[in-house]
């Protein structure tokens, strides 16, 4: 709901003090032309209270209908209405209350087209000003919702940087630390440290910047170290990087949730070791990144859905480069196969 | 007294061992690296507890318990499962949340030593009886065959039938028993998938492919696969809802 304009003491005090100059204003001018003290203070007091109210009701009528189209008709239509009416009353009823002073309402007769301009520039104004006060606060409640939505957007997006941390990965890497500080201390001390490195790294970078595929790979080497503490001679992993592709970009923390879906589906749908292999190279000036992890053909379309934790990926190529055909799965076999294609346009105005 | 521990990740479960050993008188029968060994241990050793991680390689903590007969007493090992934890509360077993101090795991072994053993047998049995724990169900039946392990993903269902104790899973592979009550069906799987039509059918309704009016006020469902179903009254309801006929 709008704020209404006749509610604020300034517009108060300042409307009161308008009419106030104004009917002197009136009163001298009327007694400079010959009316007497009591008829020149009468109309004006009479005058100005009516036009006063005339202009009030303008407002009022504007806080609940704002025309939206032809905005400009309707105050002019409405100021050469309401002024005619406001005259015709105010004449009758000075011309009831003096009917016997000529002098007068000859003044009065000839008067008629200067209070008419007069009227309908005071409730013009008023209008114009009621309309520009009331587009106003439209405009800053309208901000106001832009702003709420904006700021949705981004803590639903923070909240999925979030997520990404998995909190299934730290409890569970918390607990081999707790398990180890008993039995090896030095070992808990040692993946205590490797924990902190990768959350720090998780937790510095820009979902919007890219780095090098072997920052990259640095940073998901500290993630697949403590997997391996984790579940020990079950994870095998095995990376090759062709030279050309290891100064190829790459936007931030896109590998990691690739590898860390390869790794729980491979993990939790065969029993035995798992070898994920991830493999990059250089083509046609783009990086093509292709990870593998073994897989049950019989059980796997079991296993939550078809998208295997790859649709936030998805999502989030085509919010960087516009295109669908950047991710691909495939199965072959027992081996399940992510393919990534990263486009080295455009990124260097990206770089930080 | 005997206890099996079962959890994929090794560190997880020598903690458990550890803790143990301040208990000269429960024995760590086995170790067991996911469900298949577990069902294997629990048959072989009759344990009277088991510690069980949920996730694990192929079949889910859960899933193995379904396919015990006579489960033992089980308090979970867990590092974050939002679905089980509500099952957990429903019950007296109890479940701790990795990673756990001594104190707690004190505790979880304190109110197992205080039940007796027809009150642990029944809060595993209700446990297992509980639907809808974890997603992993919409989308699966997990089953014993012949003694082998079978893991048939609901879309491959066709129908359910009720028989007795049991509900028939009829597959294109052919028919599979599971100890469960329709209702538990029911209540698993999506029903925007599987509609119950009848008291003892609950149908896929991808397979469906007419509807044939039948007798006085009942109707047929003919599936794609040449089977004719009956339907009830308030299964045409249902089926009228979620097909949009």
């Amino acid at each position: 709901m709008t704020n209404s304009i006749v509610t604020g003491n300034r517009f108060r005090i300042s409307f009161f003090s308008w009419w106030l100059i104004w009917s002197m204003v009136h009163a001298l001018v009327i007694n400079s032309y010959g009316a007497g003290l009591l008829q020149s203070l009468a109309d004006s007091l009479l005058c100005n209270l009516l036009l006063a109210a005339c202009c009030l009701l303008i407002t009022n009528n504007m806080k609940y209908y704002l025309p939206q189209k032809e905005r400009y008709w309707y105050i002019l239509i409405m100021s050469l209405v309401l002024s005619g009416l406001w005259l015709l009353s105010a004449k009758m009823l000075l011309k009831l209350v003096f009917r016997s002073d000529e002098n007068y309402l000859q003044l009065l007769t000839n008067s008629t087209a200067i209070r008419y301009v007069i009227g309908f520039l005071m409730t013009g104004c008023m209008a114009m000003m009621s309309l520009l006060w009331y587009t106003l606060q439209e405009q800053q409640e309208a901000n106001r919702r832009k702003e709420e939505a904006e700021q949705m957007t981004k803590d639903a997006e923070l909240l999925k940087l979030r997520q990404q941390l998995q909190p299934h990965f730290l409890f569970n890497s918390l607990n081999s630390i707790s398990a180890l500080a008993g039995t090896q201390p030095e070992k808990a001390r040692h993946m205590v440290q490797q924990l902190s490195d990768f959350l720090r790294g998780t937790l510095k970078r820009d979902e919007q910047q890219w780095v090098t595929l072997e920052e990259e790979l640095r940073h998901l080497q500290l993630y697949l170290d403590i997997e391996k503490v984790r579940f020990g001679q079950r994870l095998q992993t095995d990376i090759e990087v062709m030279e050309a592709a290891g100064n190829m970009h790459i936007p931030s923390l896109l590998l990691q949730p690739v590898v860390e879906n390869a790794i729980k589906f491979g993990l939790y749908d065969t029993t035995g070791e798992v070898m994920i292999s991830i493999s990059a190279n250089a083509e046609n000036n783009q990086l093509h990144i292709r990870i593998t992890n073994p897989f049950d053909e019989e059980t796997a379309v079991s296993t939550q859905g078809t998208g295997f934790g790859l649709a936030s990926i998805q999502r989030r190529l085509f919010l960087l480069f516009a295109r669908h055909d950047l991710l691909h799965t495939s199965r072959t076999g027992n081996l399940f196969t992510t393919r990534l294609i990263i486009p080295q346009y455009n990124h260097e105005s990206n770089h930080h | 007294m005997k206890a099996i521990i079962i959890d994929d990740e090794i560190l997880a479960r020598g903690i458990v061992k550890e803790y143990l050993q301040h208990y000269p008188d429960i024995e760590v029968v086995q170790e067991c690296g996911d469900g298949f060994e577990g069902i294997k241990a629990i048959q072989q050793h009759g344990p009277d507890l088991i510690f069980l991680d949920i996730q694990m390689p192929k079949i889910t903590g859960f899933e193995m318990l379904e396919l015990v007969e006579q489960p033992p007493a089980v308090i979970f090992t867990t590092a974050f499962e939002e679905y089980a934890i509500k099952a957990f509360e429903a019950h007296a077993i109890d479940y701790l949340l990795k990673p756990f101090s001594r104190d707690r795991f004190d505790k979880a072994i304190k109110k197992w030593q205080q039940q007796n053993p027809q009150e642990r047998q029944a809060e595993t049995a209700k446990l297992v009886s509980v639907p809808d724990i974890s997603p992993n169900r919409q989308n699966r039946i997990v089953l014993k065959d012949n003694g082998k392990i079978k893991i048939i993903p609901t879309a491959n269902v066709q129908y359910l039938e009720a028989a007795d104790d049991y509900v028939k899973i009829h597959t294109a592979e052919g028919v599979f028993l599971k100890n469960k009550t329709m209702a538990f069906f029911e209540q698993t799987l999506d029903p925007q998938n599987f509609i119950r039509i009848h008291r003892s059918f609950l149908v896929n309704a991808h397979l469906i492919s007419r509807i044939e009016p039948y007798e006085k006020e009942n109707h047929l469902a003919v599936l794609s696969i040449g089977v004719k179903l009956p339907v009830s009254k308030s299964g045409y309801s249902k089926l009228k809802g979620v097909l949009g006929i």
